[in-house]
């Protein structure tokens, strides 16, 4: 072998080595995040920590039971509004990829995943919470569901286009009204990335605490009532996490857990049904 | 394929169906109470995060007492003022009285009721230095504007003899995000220094001449415990549960004064006039804390507004005139100034001139 | 591979489906039948509407958006004018407002995120798109990288300033800067760690489109590993790349809670990489609590409608470049 082709060779090898190293390298962030945080928080997690509403300062225990429902109920509500809408705006845009409208909905649905979270909480404290005279959790779900939307819309637009057009056409030539091909037919098949999609945004909405801030106010009470200010995990950890009190830093650490193991848990529960149903993303 | 296929149909239509069961059973409890009394008995607040952790010992004594639910909600001073002049809230609470912009954009007269007293450390980080450092307002002023920029500068070192002074730059650690505390602290150095009032002046953001910002207490603290050489102006309880070292500054008369509960209450045992809209900052008092600062609840004088109903309206009056008479004992363990007696009449005045469709509420 | 899954699937459910449509038929024959045929035509009429509306809904959403973005920061308008884009002064006190102390500040902690970003996510990319598209430990880095995008931006914050503040601070007093330990670098780091699965993914994705024929015939000319990658693999997939840059861009600019806790937040317009700053996001996420008169409310609601102006500039050219690479 001449001496060039063993260099060509060696460098080769080199630059193998470095992307490997590179591409490793990305995820000792996460890791010593993950490190960080549970060493904080873990040992403040227990059930009464669960089930109980935070105490005052001074007194010990109290937990974040009105933080874990109040999150729950408006990321339901969230899906409520922004998974129908999601889906059908995917369908149309998956639908009609040469179009005007289309073109122009698309672009515009980039423009909504590119805005900051705070402008988000801004507009629905102006367009909800300013014009009904109250905070609301209602509110912070819209918020959230503008935010879910994208997401949302994205996946379903990206699933549908990889199934095949001979499917529809299949369909079509067997007599099936458009809305039952598209409900029955097209959304069963990509329903694997579409159920992904879903499960992102909300894992991406559950840590939002901007949106919020204006919107579901936060509630140091048990509340059910989405018509009346709710707590929610992030303004928790937010409020909590900056006040001068051991008690409280203690309760924002083990919300934080709470939140991280949660949004993780989403992410890596949606990677396995991705991986089952084999569909690419 | 098939098999698994309307598996996962079969379970996503039971989650919707759950999810709904779930809202509808919620829809019904929130409904519940709505009827009944929790609307009626659920009064919201916001404001300033330096009243909260008071604020959540006394709500929830109280509503152990009363039965009475008070939502506070941390959102920032000035959030708090222009919730209040939105509507959204009962009552708001703020570090600092409303200025003339802020009447004029409130449609009625608000009254400002004294709840608490705070003050604001001066926290430093000088490993080598053991002792309590000194401080007049004409070095603090210099340190702020930029124009003291060592720690063994002559001007400090005068005025802290048998201290050895490192020879390390200062670095100037402040709120980033607009804050109550900002405000005291800026007041403060306005009163003090001529230069200060020209080129910066007195506000909730100020544009600082020199330094790093974090955002809330936390950020600030968070900077000075981690910068050698860092001094930063944190609120009292928080250089206390921490352990931070904190200045003694010098006051009007002279004395050098360390930051604590009962040199903040001489600071508020002056003259309070009939609105209460005084500031503590370079106080009279002879043993009082010079950068301290009152703490107000905002609430419309006329509480007749967005269809309020009487008994809410008695119900918020009844709560803040427990919170400036039974409730300051809380204040003490949490390391907030309970109010003078001074503060207190001041306060029963001020609630008693509240109305309710033109009627005097509280007796 | 997964297209043919798909396809399977699809054909099993058309199957099933084959029954009904045949009694529909039947049906037509019938009066009933010509009835039923009308309101199926109605509701798949309604149901197009519907997917019309939903795109429209999009389209409103977003001038709404706009519309309310703009009517809240008349106040500031009226008062500041044009020049509020480049005053250099923001003093709350005296109602001062320039916003480019903030633009300077968002440009360079993007950009600075970005480069450094680049060489990881590129390597990233190559690795799986090319090194080792298959196996357990590619199929880990992948999940891990993409969790990277899941962990909430707050605890990034967090994280910044207990871990990350400390050592960029003993880097400062290395290098003889001020050791601030916050500042314009330390959030640039936090945001190049934030954005990487975004370039990475659409990367490795455009990495895998190459044909392999291309590859083969490289090879075959006696290219090595390397040389194919640097002279078919990237000028194939430039575009892509740069696409997926650029989402990391848009990514990298609205960023608020991680950067306004470790940026050191002054607005003192930055002299060097390593001195505190502020972004446009930060300003807004520090001051909105406490902005307590409506000229200073309304700019930094202006400071929110220049940064939903930047993004949607910053996508309508990655869309452009997306596009034009599908079409290649």
């Amino acid at each position: 072998m001449s001496q060039s082709v063993q260099y060509r060779i060696g460098i080769s090898r080199i630059v193998r080595v470095i992307t490997i190293v590179l591409a490793f390298a990305c995820i000792l962030p996460l890791f010593a995040i993950l490190f960080y945080i549970i060493k904080a928080g873990i040992t403040r997690v227990n059930w009464s920590f669960l089930v109980n509403v935070p105490k005052p300062v001074g007194e010990k225990g109290g937990g974040i039971a009105n933080a874990l429902l109040g999150t729950f109920l408006i990321i339901i509500v969230a899906s409520l509004i922004a998974i129908p809408v999601g889906i059908m705006c995917g369908v149309f845009l998956s639908e009609n990829r040469k179009s005007r409208l289309a073109y122009w909905s698309r672009l515009c649905v980039d423009i909504l995943q590119g805005v900051p979270s705070i402008v988000i909480g801004i507009i629905a404290y102006f367009w909800l919470v300013k014009p009904l005279g109250g905070f609301s959790a209602l509110s912070g779900s819209v918020a959230l569901a503008i935010m879910m939307l994208p997401i949302v819309i994205r996946s379903t637009e990206e699933t549908l286009k990889l199934l095949p057009d001979s499917l529809k056409e299949a369909a079509f030539a067997l007599g099936m009204p458009f809305h039952r091909v598209i409900l029955k037919v097209i959304v069963p098949c990509g329903i694997s990335g579409i159920l992904s999609g879903v499960m992102l945004s909300i894992a991406r909405v559950a840590g939002e605490t901007a949106p919020l801030l204006f919107t579901a106010f936060g509630n140091p009470y048990l509340s059910a009532n989405i018509t009346k200010p709710m707590q929610s995990l992030p303004l928790l950890i937010f409020n909590y996490a900056t006040s001068p009190y051991n008690d409280w830093h203690d309760l924002a650490w083990g919300a934080s857990v709470i939140l991280l193991v949660f949004v993780l848990l989403l992410n890596i529960s949606t990677k396995l049904i991705t991986k089952r149903w084999k569909v690419q993303l | 394929m098939k098999i698994r296929f309307h598996n996962l149909k079969s379970t996503l239509t039971l989650g919707v169906f759950f999810a709904i069961l779930t809202i509808s059973a919620c829809g019904d409890g929130g409904n519940g109470t709505t009827g009944s009394s929790g609307d009626d008995n659920t009064l919201i607040g916001a404001g300033s995060s330096f009243d909260n952790p008071l604020f959540s010992k006394m709500f929830s004594e109280y509503n152990k007492a009363n039965g009475l639910r008070v939502n506070y909600q941390s959102i920032g001073s000035g959030a708090g003022i222009s919730q209040l002049t939105n509507k959204t809230v009962d009552f708001g609470a703020s570090d600092a009285p409303m200025n003339s912009k802020q009447d004029s954009a409130a449609s009625a007269a608000i009254l400002h009721i004294p709840v608490t007293a705070g003050a604001v450390a001066l926290s430093y980080n000088l490993p080598e230095v053991k002792d309590t450092l000194r401080l007049t307002p004409t070095v603090l002023a210099g340190i702020f504007l930029g124009k003291i920029s060592r720690w063994d500068d002559p001007q400090i070192a005068s005025i802290n003899k048998g201290i050895k002074l490192p020879s390390t730059g200062i670095v100037v650690a402040h709120r980033s995000d607009g804050s109550g505390t900002t405000n005291i602290f800026s007041t403060y150095l306005s009163k003090v220094s001529e230069d200060w009032n020209a080129k910066v002046g007195k506000g909730s953001s100020v544009n600082w001449p020199v330094g790093l910002g974090g955002k809330g207490t936390e950020g600030v603290a968070g900077l000075v415990k981690q910068t050698p050489g860092a001094i930063g102006y944190i609120e009292l309880a928080y250089a206390i549960q921490n352990n931070m070292a904190y200045a003694k500054i010098q006051n009007k008369s002279g004395s050098f004064i360390a930051p604590s509960i009962a040199s903040v209450t001489a600071a508020a045992n002056v003259n309070i006039p009939q609105d209460s809209k005084i500031s503590l900052t370079n106080t009279d008092a002879s043993d009082g804390y010079p950068i301290s600062g009152f703490s107000w609840v905002l609430i419309y004088k006329e509480q007749k507004y967005n269809n309020r109903r009487s008994d809410r309206a008695a119900k918020l009056l009844k709560l803040i005139s427990w919170m400036i008479h039974d409730g300051q004992q809380f204040s003490g363990p949490l390391t907030y100034a309970p109010l003078s007696t001074a503060a207190a009449t001041v306060g029963d005045a001020i609630l008693k001139t509240a109305t309710y469709d033109g009627k005097p509420i509280l007796p | 591979m997964s297209e043919a899954t798909i396809e399977n699937k699809g054909i099993a459910l058309s199957d099933s489906k084959l029954g009904v449509i045949n009694s529909d038929l039947a049906l037509i024959q019938s009066k009933k039948g010509v009835r039923r045929l009308n309101r199926q035509i109605r509701t798949e009429n309604t149901f197009r509407k519907m997917l019309l509306l939903m795109g429209l809904i999009m389209i409103l959403l977003v001038i709404g958006i706009l519309f309310t973005l703009l009517l809240e920061s008349i106040p500031s308008l009226k008062a500041l004018g044009l020049k509020y884009l480049w005053g250099k002064t923001w003093d709350p006190v005296q109602d001062i407002y320039g916003a480019y102390p903030f633009l300077l500040g968002t440009l360079l902690t993007s950009f600075l995120a970005l480069i450094i970003s680049i060489p990881f996510s590129i390597a990233i990319a190559v690795f799986l798109g090319e090194y080792y598209p298959k196996g357990w430990i590619p199929d880990f880095l992948k999940n891990t990288v993409e969790l990277i995008a899941a962990v909430p931006s707050v605890i990034y914050g967090f994280w910044g300033l207990a871990v990350l503040v400390p050592m960029v601070r003993s880097l400062e007093t290395t290098l003889h800067v001020d050791p601030y330990g916050v500042g314009i670098f330390t959030s640039s780091l936090i945001l190049a760690v934030m954005i990487i699965p975004y370039a990475a993914s659409l990367g490795r994705s455009v990495i895998q489109m190459v044909p392999s024929s291309l590859k083969e015939g490289a090879y075959a000319l006696g290219a090595t590993r390397w040389e194919v990658i640097r002279s078919v693999i990237i000028p194939y997939t430039k575009s892509g790349l740069f696409a997926g840059i650029l989402l990391s861009l848009g990514r990298a600019l609205g960023e608020t809670m991680a950067v306004t806790m470790v940026i050191g937040n002054t607005s003192i317009i930055p002299k060097s990489i390593f001195a505190p700053g502020n972004t446009m996001a930060s300003v807004i996420a520090n001051e909105f609590t406490e902005a307590d008169k409506p000229v200073y409310l309304s700019a930094l609601i202006e400071l929110g409608l220049v940064l939903f102006l930047v993004t949607v500039v910053i996508n309508m050219i990655g869309k452009r470049v997306i596009r034009r690479f599908t079409n290649e």
